[in-house]
């Protein structure tokens, strides 16, 4: 059986709790004494997609946000979870630019940041059913300095 | 997230200190929209205590660019870490916004 960290998070959808979300999962990952680039990686991933779930999984209201991160060895794999109204065509949500909000403010980078930051990034949505994105980074192993 | 504003002139100044996310993005816009009256055509956004941004922000950041530049006004940022920095080349926003070490360089040459 793999030696795993595990925590889990659940809040209301609100925009204040992404910066909790993004600064708990950030300590986890600081566990494997990452780079700091390594760790701003996992802060904008996780930001990226908590936010997304802010934004959109409960229009015009509030829902629950799960967020699942876990640590085995050195791979990383954070669960984003909401229960809301799902994405329609993910194929489409993935393209950088693209954003179902006509606000002009939304960059529509959120899954293109993701994919950048991490090394693996699975969206699971149906309509109706909510929306499991999952980020998987691996942190290779740095060789101990000569002393 | 802590926002100081100066107006000096028909310039304004905007210094953030924080997390620039979908949460304080919102508190930004706000508070530059509240200080952007018609005299103002020149926006120099201070980012040195910004130590993280992510694509709220910048959508918070462009849009400001975007209003400034809708009446001929410029806009420029000032001293940006690396994360932050990365982010903006990472999206194209240094290719339209100058980015100045100081506010002394952005006002003497924005």
């Amino acid at each position: 059986m793999e030696d795993c960290n595990e925590l889990v998070l659940e809040f209301v959808s609100r925009p204040e709790n992404v910066a909790v979300a993004r600064v708990t999962v950030a300590a986890l990952a600081a566990q494997l004494d990452p780079s700091l680039p390594e760790l701003d990686d996992v802060r904008l991933a996780v930001s990226e997609a908590v936010t997304n779930a802010t934004i959109h999984a409960y229009p015009g209201t509030t829902g629950r946000v799960v967020v699942r991160a876990r640590l085995c060895q050195r791979r990383l794999t954070v669960e984003i979870i909401d229960y809301g109204q799902g994405i329609a065509d993910i194929e489409q949500a993935r393209q950088p630019s693209f954003s179902t909000d006509p606000n002009p403010e939304r960059m529509g980078l959120g899954f293109a940041f993701m994919e950048s930051c991490m090394d693996q990034v699975e969206v699971e949505s149906a309509p109706g059913r909510g929306t499991t994105i999952r980020l998987i980074k691996e942190f290779p192993e740095v060789p101990a300095e000569d002393s | 997230m802590r926002i100081d504003k100066q107006t000096n002139g028909e310039t304004l100044i905007v210094r953030l200190d924080g997390e620039l996310d979908e949460h304080t993005a919102q508190k930004m816009r706000e508070a530059v929209q509240e200080s952007l009256g018609d005299e103002i055509t020149r926006l120099v956004l201070n980012l040195h205590g910004v130590t993280f941004i992510d694509s709220s922000g910048l959508g918070a950041i462009l849009g400001r660019f975007r209003e400034i530049s809708q009446r001929n006004g410029r806009m420029c940022l000032v001293s940006v870490n690396p994360q932050v920095r990365h982010i903006l080349e990472l999206a194209g926003v240094l290719k339209i916004m100058p980015l100045y070490r100081s506010e002394t360089r952005a006002l003497e040459e924005a």
